[in-house]
């Protein structure tokens, strides 16, 4: 049976189209869940997109975080449900104590979109086990607030659990410990900066390198 | 019992009954930029002198920016000179033109200008020059897919551009990418002339199949208008008429700033997902964005669109400030806004689909069958006009427009004294000059801060020579398009300027394989009232229309910006046209950058020692003067044809045009894009062979197994093709003159901006 993975969308959302094209191109089939509606429409994994959600005029994340929908996966993602969120995603899951630390103005204070290449530090989680560990791959970052921050305790932590999910080769934002990416304790939830949706065919990418996300969260809920 | 909105009412309300009764009174129309003679003919159409709502209708919409009314006459041209054409399915004169790219899509696309706005509060200025084009392309009945924009600025050192360019920038960055549109391209270019005068021209692209066509008409007496949208504000009462048509004056600018409209692109992103929801649900009947002139534009414009009448409640509309009156909320240019006419059993859906967007919609009037634009303040009736007077009879100038007294001395002041340089080291020199300047370096700086990602579709932006858009992923249908213009070719002759702004737009959109097939422009010039500013406009226009009638690419809208000038000072004549073409399969598209050693490097066309006007002659002599570069539209033509062709066959591996700073730039640029290295032997004229600007030029690649294929379509095609040397290697080597390894190449030519703006 075809993995149903569900992309949220926010009032800003503006890369689900994209997630949702991804979704297709790993071989499964995008369900289409509304900030509004209390419900995940029994999907086998969630990605929260990247964008604005609500105009980000307060902190990034910090509105989206209480919508209802984020009331439906936040105990689901407790109980192992796979979650990706890229860029704005990803700060509305440190928003919601999914992941740890926060993401802040990048350190050029500029907005900055560019190919970069990430290295995968960890290829067990459910959104990295198509990669090998230590792979270097090709994707886009495009984001204002992009420089991760925890305190040291914490990134000593991340560091040693392995959640630290991927790394920048050349730290464009001014990340702690150069951190593009982190993931849950169990590893089930995953944030990421960069972009591994616009990164799924050469024609309009920089590469396909972005696709292993994709496909593997197909693995990860075929075992669970 | 009063509400909080009574009570901050003015005493006495200038209602139509009030303003029929005799003797008149003073009014200030000339403050709101209407002249005597035309305050006279608003009251000899109304047989009374106009309220003070009225006066506000017709001083906006009878302003330069909203009328034409120095340009109307000339840029009739277009629609007289139009090539014969079956693409066009809804031309000059709507919000934009739309064309038809086949498989049933269809694409629509403008350009517009946002310079004062621009100058006095950048940021803001330029975003809402963004959120403006975009609702123009959304009330088409289209979605937004893209947007460029075509920047110009004083001189990259001087102070001012350090608070107008990072500002600009930034506007575009913050709205566009929030707006979730990608920015394909656009240009920069700096020049002393622009110091007081910047130019921000935005573009936006949007996709409709053909059955999805809206128009801004008011029709069905009975049906229902509704504002929906950001609530109306204080902001930008005016621009249109006291900011857009007028020049700057010495004094401060600070004053002009409530002019200036400030933007919400999260609003704008739910506008667009609310309308396209709307019109999926097919509830709308005609709709109309607001922009500049506001509530007054959009009225007048939907009963005259319609050919009916329309009753508006004005104290229906929603207010982030109590306190405005009728004239205010009629000016006002608060963004984010839009205009629906709704038949009356389908409003209740129509507000749902709204409040699932959570953007406030409201119903403020209905279309009458009366023929008049009548509106009401609380009870009292404050406009009572014939719609069609105000949006499309206002007055029509024919300016006197004579050649500037010192054209023949630029002229004859030509480039042939020049020294020119001649040694190795004098022309790698030369090529390191352009490549370092802020006009010749990488514009990273700049479209790094833009999202070119978003959407998924975008097959080619910067620093290729065209944004490529994939429309069908099924087929690879896809549209390229290109924004040019060259201030100084347009100073030395506007009108072969124009055409040669026309021919490298078409140009680069023929480079990565599409087949251009529509224009749309930006003329952005002096005060009108300065006969020699008016010449350069009409040459301007003569020069598009004649241009496109031979090229066989239809004029599908644009925008005149005028008052670019400060003082008595204007800009370099400076219109930017932006062409569109198709792309049958975007899966066929050539990139700029050498990607391969081993390609054979072909020069396509004819390079002459063309100098005049050209980037090397301002930046290594500060010289302007001459004539630009030869103009062969029927060479253009031939070249985008082979170019084309070219591609479909996958017959080159790369292509580029070969345009400001020649082919040594051109050459540069690939090798840099690419990381690709290449050898190239000049002819005896070394100088020429890489800085002059002739035009109908492109630099490809070809594997050696394609070559003779590439011939001989040249050779069918009448365009010559010049075997010029081979890629490959980590330098740029000009035999036996000079090599640049590619590492320093990239050095110089990334720090230009960097260096600048930090």
């Amino acid at each position: 049976m075809t993995a149903r993975i569900g992309v949220v969308t926010f009032p800003g959302s503006l890369d689900d189209r994209d997630a949702r094209r991804a979704v297709e191109r790993g071989g499964a089939q995008p369900v289409e869940l509304w900030h509004d509606d209390a419900s995940l429409r029994g999907v086998d994994a969630v990605i929260l997109p990247g964008g604005f959600s609500y105009g980000d005029y307060l902190r990034c994340g910090a509105i989206a975080r209480f919508s209802p929908v984020m009331g439906e996966i936040i105990p689901a993602a407790a109980k192992g449900l796979p979650v990706l969120g890229i860029c704005n995603g990803f700060q509305i899951l440190c928003e919601a104590h999914l992941l740890p630390g926060a993401l802040t103005r990048n350190a050029g204070l500029r907005f900055v979109t560019r190919d970069i290449t990430i290295r995968i530090e960890n290829a067990t989680s459910a959104w990295t086990r198509s990669y090998l560990p230590g792979q270097d791959i090709s994707v886009v970052l495009k984001s204002g607030e992009g420089a991760y921050v925890a305190d040291q305790e914490t990134i000593a932590k991340l560091e040693a659990n392995g959640q630290v999910l991927a790394r920048y080769a050349s730290n464009p934002n001014g990340s702690a410990g150069d951190i593009a990416g982190v993931v849950s304790e169990a590893g089930n939830v995953a944030g990421l900066m960069p972009h591994p949706e616009h990164a799924v065919e050469d024609l309009t990418g920089p590469s396909a390198d972005g696709l292993g996300f994709f496909t593997s969260v197909l693995q990860a809920v075929a075992v669970s | 019992m009063t509400s909080p909105q009574d009570t901050v009412l003015p005493a006495v309300q200038d209602t139509v009954d009030g303003a029929a009764v005799p003797p008149g009174r003073a009014q200030p129309y000339a403050a709101l930029g209407l002249t005597a003679e035309e305050y006279a003919r608003i009251g000899a159409i109304l047989g009374r002198r106009p309220t003070d709502a009225e006066l506000a209708i017709y001083s906006v919409m009878w302003s330069e920016h909203c009328s034409y009314k120095s340009s109307r006459r000339h840029l009739r041209q277009f629609a007289e000179k139009a090539p014969p054409t079956d693409v066009l399915l809804a031309g000059i004169g709507n919000n934009a033109g739309v064309v038809d790219v086949g498989q049933g899509y269809a694409v629509t696309f403008k350009i517009e200008s946002h310079n004062h706005p621009s100058y006095v509060e950048p940021f803001q200025g330029a975003a809402t020059g963004v959120g403006g084009i975009v609702r123009d392309i959304l009330a088409m009945g289209a979605r937004p897919v893209a947007v460029m924009d075509a920047l110009r600025f004083g001189p990259a050192g001087a102070a001012d551009t350090h608070r107008v360019l990072p500002g600009v920038v930034g506007g575009i960055s913050f709205y566009g990418n929030c707006l979730g549109l990608p920015n394909i391209g656009g240009e920069l270019a700096f020049d002393p002339c622009y110091a007081g005068n910047p130019l921000v021209n935005a573009l936006c692209v949007g996709v409709l199949r053909h059955d999805d066509l809206k128009l801004a008409a008011a029709t069905g007496p009975g049906n229902q208008v509704i504002l929906f949208g950001s609530r109306t504000g204080p902001d930008g009462i005016g621009g249109a008429s006291v900011l857009a048509s007028a020049s700057f004056g010495g004094a401060g600018e600070g004053a002009k700033r409530p002019s200036v409209q400030v933007g919400d692109p999260f609003m704008e992103k739910l506008l667009i997902e609310c309308c396209l929801e709307l019109y999926r649900a097919g509830l709308v009947v005609g709709i109309q964005d607001l922009g500049a002139a506001g509530v007054a534009c959009a009225t007048t414009e939907l009963a005259a669109g319609g050919g009916t009448g329309m009753r508006v409640r004005l104290d229906a509309v929603p207010l982030r400030d109590a306190s405005l009156g009728p004239a205010e909320i009629l000016m006002s240019e608060s963004q984010e806004r839009m205009m629906a006419i709704v038949t009356p059993e389908n409003v209740g859906a129509f507000l749902a689909i709204c409040a699932r967007w959570d953007v406030p919609a409201t119903v403020i009037g209905e279309v009458t069958g009366t023929g008049r634009l009548e509106m009401t303040w609380h009870g009292e009736q404050v406009v009572d006009i014939p719609p069609g007077t105000a949006a499309d009879e206002g007055p029509l100038y024919a300016r006197p427009a004579s050649r500037p007294a010192g054209q023949d001395a630029l002229i004859a002041a030509g480039p042939a004294g020049l020294a020119r340089p001649a040694s190795g080291a004098e022309l790698r020199a030369d090529l390191l000059l352009l490549l370092g300047s802020p006009e010749g370096g990488d514009k990273t700086w700049v479209t790094e801060q833009y999202d070119r990602y978003v959407r998924g579709d975008t097959v080619l932006a910067m620093p290729h020579d065209a944004g490529l858009l994939r429309i069908d992923e099924e087929t690879g249908l896809g549209v390229a398009l290109a924004t040019d213009g060259n201030g100084r070719f347009c100073q030395l002759d506007p009108y072969a300027g124009t055409q040669l702004a026309l021919a490298e737009a078409y140009r680069n959109v023929a480079v990565t394989g599409a087949r251009p097939l529509a224009v749309t422009n930006c003329l952005n010039f002096g005060s009108p009232e300065d006969p020699a500013v008016m010449w350069q406009f009409t040459e301007a226009v003569r020069g598009l229309a004649d241009g496109c009638l031979q090229l066989g690419v239809p004029v599908t809208g644009g925008n005149v910006s005028f008052y670019n000038q400060t003082g008595g000072t204007a800009i370099q004549p400076t219109p930017v046209v932006g062409v569109l073409g198709v792309h049958d399969d975007v899966r066929h598209r050539v990139r700029s950058g050498f990607s391969e050693p081993g390609a054979s490097i072909v020069v396509l066309g004819e390079t002459r020692p063309e100098y005049g006007g050209s980037l090397w002659a301002w930046l290594r002599h500060g010289h302007l003067g001459g004539r630009p570069p030869a103009v062969d539209l029927e060479a253009e033509r031939a070249l985008a044809g082979v170019l084309t062709d070219a591609a479909a066959r996958d017959l080159v591996v790369a292509a580029h045009d070969v345009s400001d700073g020649g082919l040594a730039t051109a050459l540069a640029e690939s090798c840099l894009a690419g990381g690709t290295g290449c050898t190239v032997t000049p002819p005896p004229d070394a100088a020429s062979f890489l800085f002059s600007e002739s035009a109908a030029r492109a630099v490809v690649a070809v594997r050696p197994a394609a070559a003779a294929e590439l011939a001989s379509l040249c050779a069918q095609a009448g365009v010559p093709a010049t075997v010029i040397g081979e890629t490959g290697g980590s330098a740029l080597e000009v035999a036996g003159l000079f090599s640049v390894p590619l590492a320093e190449l990239a050095e110089v030519h990334r720090a230009a901006l960097p260096a600048l703006f930090g």
